[in-house]
């Protein structure tokens, strides 16, 4: 246990905690995306997917518990180097100046801590219902549990909610941008050849998670999904 | 003053192991009780504590710079020698003990020379395990590359960062020894005298750089390895710190002072651009392999180089030393520069350059190949030069390089004062009157891990651990004249600065002791340096105190040792009738070549101060040759 | 040429204990100095020398900065320029940027190295005595003079001794914790690791050294990487990332392999 106390208190073993949660949020995102596109296959099918999820029962805990731990040691972990880098800079710079160092890579803190007041809000959200219980409380035509397509339809097609998504989503892009390459360098996959490529496809899979997820909110703002009635 | 050269007898081969039979060993447990102190921490004098310390001595190491891995070591370009023969090319210990005594135009001490061709080997082996990264051949094996006076290939190097490399290897196993707690290494604290007590050297007052302190350091015996002491021209390829300082005071103190008339002037060099100029930029001598130097054939021919056909260039090095070429030793390839320089032929605007065209090398072995060689030095050419010496010739002109005098030492690098050592470039011992390229690193690493380790133990094997300590009335004695000499270089308050005096000290050396030296211009150089050195004390302006970091201070102290012994320097040339190496008298030469006096010049010459204002006194050793015959020295 | 300075004077040094940034600033502060008639053929360092020529002949004190080779190998040169660590130009120390690479008239802000890990010592010379700790902690090969074999008992791919090369050439100038938004150190001790670990006389130290090495870097107070590449950027010697990736893989590997009993380490003699 001291064991990998040290290792998380070590500047490496912190960034690999950085990496290694940030794979696994990024994972999180990956699969929870996909899971939602099923709004586009109608209340159904994305119905019988939240169906399908509650009735894994313990599992979906397991997996809730897990999830929330990694976030949480992603962001304690974010916390602590954060103020550790500010130590090691007593005094800044009269004149400042950034050579390569990309908007995103100088500002994850930020973006982060904003993903953690939109997941906070999301939660609120969609999960305990308490921001808006009206949707929330939406039953079904088709018997079951709350309509998870009504629930969202209803909720996008609230003009400040749906941008407000579409906001976040612009935040989850820019982390994710510099996450997904800075977490191969940081597990050591670093490669003459490949690692330009990497980069690319850092902004390639941050632009597909953050605009698939834009989507679904703008497909229901356009109508190409319709709210339920 | 008496000099015992103590060169074993025997056969050559045999002196080395014949020395370390003799000499008597410190047993094991005994070592610990005594405290060398080492001044340096160049390739001399990292090497040298890193391995006193493993033996398992108490080592304490000085250094003027923040860290010991600046030391002027670090520049050192092209590479370094070793009788490894892995060329089969012919090479050996013997030739490599040839070459050098030839190279140094016979006035060095062959016992010396023939033990540092035996060492070479040892030192290669050492680097690599110390993780030195050498340039290797695809089979894995390490590479070699040619430098002057030789005609074989047993340079090793390291790209054009071969110092750089082998100083990081040196202070690698130093700083071991600092983590192990056996070596205390005090970096920005420069050393400002030697304590001698009852005959003995005792230790060393040195100044803390930062805060100010003068504070004594008392030890069983002082290992100095403080460089060379090039700047005395102001303009050289030396780093700005080197200096004359600490082996200076050690004379004044009573330790001869050997040959400081020789210095070598390095051919290849960046030309001066103008007088804000601070320094000089080395091109390695490397670039020799494939670089050829060449001239316009008609004097104040202005046209840029790749206008000027073949048949209109004068390859003036193949042309002169046919078998040894552009590979021809760097006193001999200056001297050429000179000559074709004087007859109008120089190029650049200066008319004081000659060209390195790669042109024909490229062709040969294609761009790509030649970056690999020298990238570096084409990268720090055109930094410099805002010039691209892949399209273009570089221009290159003789520079201050090398100094090859230093303080006098025996066959155990002692001085004439017991207990005080001298290694690397400080002291005189190897090079005679010409350094060959690629041998001061040999140097160094010989004297620093193969030579001090045995022979400081017979010195202290004879000694009681001492009693003396900084507190000792000497020590105090000491600190306060340093301390005083400080306040008045502060007191002075003038109105010219340092390196206004120190510009004006190097071009009177540079003008009347420099590439040519006569007996007319040595002579008026020894009335105008008194008067600079007088007027200094009268005018200087260093501003600011000594209880604080002072750059200002710290080189006013050096260019005072400057001030006094370049009129040492100068007068060594000026008694040396002939001209040997670096060393030429206009007076004795055939048309161009150095013209040797071997009945009355056959000897190193060993001054001894004779206290302030008075006449020091030139004493001399002998040098007999057993082994290479007295022959008039020939690359044609 | 004429150029305005804005350069960082500081006459008392900077306390590493420090805790208030007061401690740190001490009397410090941006000091605006006019030069004229600068050739552009002029190094940096040379037009500093022309200024402190100008303010000795005035009598006030010459700015301290650090250099010694002036030709890019000692390391001990280095200001910050207008933001950036040894200036505009790629691949080139303090000492070997010329002022032809100003505009007349150009506008300079020059400030010391800033890291909790290197005090100022004054004006713009600063401690870099941290990064030697760091090599002692064991940045060498444990081996003493005299127990090598012959240099070529152990062949070296090629290969393999240019990317130790390219780690080795570090020259040690703490640009790369300058430049750092986090004044980490990474770029600087994963050389070390990268140089050892690619040629086989380092290699039976690897874990003993992943680990002693990152232990002195965070002793040091060095701050974390956060993979933003401005160190490679402004690194004189243009030391790839490469070696923080190599480094974070061996101090892994060797935390690892630990024996969690002992503590001890695999190969290594911990
Ligand atoms: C540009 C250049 C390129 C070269 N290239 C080659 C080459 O390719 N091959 C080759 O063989 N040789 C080469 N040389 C020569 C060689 O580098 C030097 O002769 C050699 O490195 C000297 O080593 P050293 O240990 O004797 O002294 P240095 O490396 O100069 O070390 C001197 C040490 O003494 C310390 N010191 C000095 N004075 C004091 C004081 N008063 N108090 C405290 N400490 C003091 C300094 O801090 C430093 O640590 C080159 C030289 C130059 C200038
Ligand atoms: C437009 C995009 C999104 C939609 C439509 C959406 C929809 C949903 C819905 C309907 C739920 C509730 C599931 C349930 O309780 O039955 C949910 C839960 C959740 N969402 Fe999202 N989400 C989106 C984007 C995101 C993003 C970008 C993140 C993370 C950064 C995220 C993180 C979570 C989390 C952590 C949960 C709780 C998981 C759980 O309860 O097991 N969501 N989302
Ligand atoms: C679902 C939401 C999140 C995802 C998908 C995510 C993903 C990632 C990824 C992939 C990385 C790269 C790891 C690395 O640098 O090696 C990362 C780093 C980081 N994240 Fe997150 N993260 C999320 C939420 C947060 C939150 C809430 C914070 C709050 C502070 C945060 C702060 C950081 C920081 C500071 C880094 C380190 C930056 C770096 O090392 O370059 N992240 N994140
Ligand atoms: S890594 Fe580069 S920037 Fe950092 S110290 Fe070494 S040379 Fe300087
Ligand atoms: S700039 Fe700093 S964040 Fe890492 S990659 Fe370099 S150390
Ligand atoms: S002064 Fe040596 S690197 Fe700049």
């Amino acid at each position: 246990m001291t064991w990998l106390l040290d290792f998380w208190r070590s500047s490496i073993g912190g960034k690999v905690t950085m990496a290694i949660t940030g794979v696994l949020l990024f994972g999180f995102v990956v699969v929870h995306l996909l899971g939602n596109l099923k709004l586009l296959g109608g209340p159904d099918s994305i119905n019988g997917y939240a169906k399908w999820l509650s009735d894994l029962g313990a599992l979906l805990w397991v997996a809730r518990i897990g999830l929330l731990a990694v976030f949480v040691l992603h962001v304690a972990t974010a916390v602590r180097l954060a103020r550790a880098n500010k130590q090691a800079r007593p005094v800044a710079y009269a004149k400042q100046g950034t050579v390569v160092a990309t908007f995103a890579s100088r500002s994850m803190v930020l973006s982060g801590l904003t993903l953690l007041v939109f997941v906070v809000y999301h939660l609120l959200h969609f999960t305990f219902g308490v921001t808006n219980p009206e949707h929330y409380a939406r039953k079904g035509l088709n018997a079951g549990g709350h309509d998870v397509h009504a629930m969202v339809t209803s909720s996008f097609s609230v003009p400040a909610i749906a941008i407000a998504y579409v906001a976040f989503q612009l935040v989850l892009f820019l982390h994710l941008s510099h996450g997904i390459q800075s977490f191969m360098q940081t597990l050591g996959l670093n490669h003459a050849r490949y690692t330009p490529l990497v980069k690319t496809l850092s902004w390639l899979f941050a632009a597909l998670v953050a605009g698939g997820n834009a989507t679904l909110a703008l497909s229901v703002v356009t109508g190409i999904v319709r709210v339920a009635p | 003053m008496k000099l015992d050269a103590r060169i074993p007898p025997g056969p050559i081969q045999d002196k080395w192991d014949t020395r370390r039979f003799e000499l008597k060993l410190v047993n094991p447990a005994n070592k610990r009780k005594y405290k060398v102190l080492v001044v340096g921490s160049g390739l001399a004098g990292a090497s040298a504590a890193a391995s006193l310390a493993e033996l398992g001595y108490q080592v304490e190491c000085f250094c003027f710079q923040d860290s010991p891995r600046r030391a002027h070591s670090i520049a050192a370009q092209g590479g370094i020698n070793a009788a490894k023969n892995y060329r089969n090319d012919g090479d050996s210990v013997w030739r490599l003990f040839y070459d050098t005594v030839k190279g140094g135009d016979f006035r060095a001490r062959e016992a010396n020379v023939y033990r540092l061709a035996q060492l070479s080997a040892n030192i290669i082996d050492q680097a690599v395990a110390q993780g030195v990264p050498f340039a290797r051949e695809y089979g894995g094996l390490l590479d070699n590359r040619s430098f002057g006076g030789a005609q074989v290939s047993r340079t090793f190097y390291a790209r054009g960062q071969t110092g750089q490399q082998l100083l990081l290897g040196a202070y690698a196993s130093l700083s071991r020894q600092i983590g192990l707690r056996t070596v205390k290494m005090f970096a920005l604290t420069e050393m400002l005298d030697l304590v001698v007590v009852d005959g003995h050297a005792r230790g060393i007052v040195v100044r803390d750089l930062v805060t100010g302190e003068v504070r004594g350091h008392a030890g069983d015996a002082v290992v100095l390895a403080t460089g060379g002491y090039g700047p005395v021209f102001y303009l050289s390829t030396n780093a700005k710190g080197c200096n004359v300082t600490a082996t200076w005071r050690a004379y004044k103190r009573g330790a001869g002072f050997a040959n400081p008339c020789y210095t070598q002037i390095h051919p290849t060099c960046i030309p001066v651009s103008g007088d804000h100029q601070s320094k000089l930029t080395l091109m390695s001598e490397s670039l020799r392999n494939d670089g050829r130097v060449w001239v316009p054939k008609r004097a104040g021919d202005k046209r840029k180089a790749f206008d000027i056909p073949d048949v209109e260039r004068d390859y003036y090095l193949e042309r002169k030393y046919p078998s040894f070429g552009n590979l021809a030793p760097r006193d001999i390839a200056s001297r050429a520069a000179m000559q074709v320089c004087d007859e109008g032929r120089g190029i650049g605007d200066t008319g004081l350059g000659v060209f390195l065209d790669f042109r024909d090398a490229i062709a040969r072995l294609g761009k790509a190949a030649i970056a690999a060689r020298y990238g570096n030095l084409f990268h720090m050419y055109s930094k410099i030069t805002a010039e691209d010496p892949y399209s273009q010739p570089m221009r290159i002109f003789p520079a201050v390089h090398y100094t090859m005098g230093g303080l006098w030492v025996d066959y155990d690098l002692q001085t004439t004062i017991p207990g005080l050592f001298v290694l690397g470039e400080a002291n005189f011992s190897d090079h005679g009157a010409n350094r060959l390229g690629a041998s001061a690193l040999m140097q160094g690493l010989a004297d620093g891990y193969f030579v001090i380790p045995y022979t400081i133990g017979g010195y202290l094997a004879g000694q009681k651990p001492s009693a003396v300590g900084p507190d000792h009335a000497e020590f105090k004695k000491v600190a306060a004249e340093v301390a005083a000499l400080t306040k008045r270089l502060l007191s002075v308050n003038g109105k010219r600065t340092v390196d206004d005096f120190h510009k004006e000290l190097g071009k009177i050396m540079w003008g009347k002791c420099g590439m040519a030296r006569n007996q007319a211009g040595l002579e008026q150089a020894l009335r105008e340096i008194p008067a600079l050195r007088e007027e200094f004390w009268r005018d200087v302006k260093v501003v600011g105190s000594d209880a604080t970091l002072n750059q200002s201070l710290e080189r006013a102290g050096r260019v005072a040792d400057f001030l006094e012994f370049g009129e040492l320097l100068c007068r060594d040339a000026l008694e040396r009738r002939e001209s040997c190496g670096g060393h030429f008298r206009e007076e004795w030469q055939d048309d161009g070549e150095a013209r040797r006096d071997d009945d009355r010049f056959c000897h190193v010459a060993v001054w001894e101060h004779a206290g302030p204002g008075a006449r020091p006194v030139r004493h001399v050793e002998p040098l007999e040759f057993e082994n290479v015959h007295l022959a008039v020295r020939s690359y044609k | 040429m004429k150029v305005t300075l804005h350069i960082w004077r500081q006459s008392k040094a900077s306390t590493k204990s420090a805790s208030t940034e007061e401690d740190w600033r001490q009397d410090g502060r941006i000091v605006r100095y006019e030069l004229d008639e600068i050739s552009p053929a002029m190094s940096f360092l040379e037009m500093l020398d022309e200024l402190n020529e100008q303010l000795t002949r005035k009598g006030e004190e010459p700015v301290a900065f650090d250099h010694d080779c002036r030709e890019g190998i000692c390391g001990a040169c280095g200001v910050v320029i207008n933001g950036v660590p040894h200036g505009p130009e790629r691949g080139t120390t303090t000492c070997q940027l010329h002022m032809r690479s100003f505009k007349d008239g150009a506008q300079i802000w020059i400030e010391p190295w800033r890291a909790a890990a290197f005090p100022v010592v004054r004006d713009l010379v600063v401690d870099r005595s941290a990064f030697d700790r760091v090599v002692q902690a064991g940045a060498f090969v444990s081996v003493n003079t005299g127990a090598a074999q012959d240099a070529n008992a152990i062949l070296v791919p090629k290969a393999d001794a240019d990317r130790a090369f390219d780690a080795a050439t570090c020259i040690g100038c703490g640009a790369c914790v300058a430049a750092c938004k986090n004044a980490s150190a990474m770029l600087f001790v994963g050389a070390k690791v990268s140089h050892f670990l690619n040629l086989p006389q380092g290699r039976p130290e690897r874990e003993q050294r992943a680990q002693s090495l990152v232990a002195a870097m965070d002793r040091e107070g060095f701050g974390n990487c956060t993979n933003q590449y401005e160190c490679e950027a402004v690194c004189p010697k243009e030391i790839p990332v490469r070696v923080i990736a190599e480094m974070n893989r061996e101090f892994v590997r060797s935390k690892v392999r630990q024996e969690p009993a002992s503590g001890k380490l695999l190969g290594g003699h911990g």
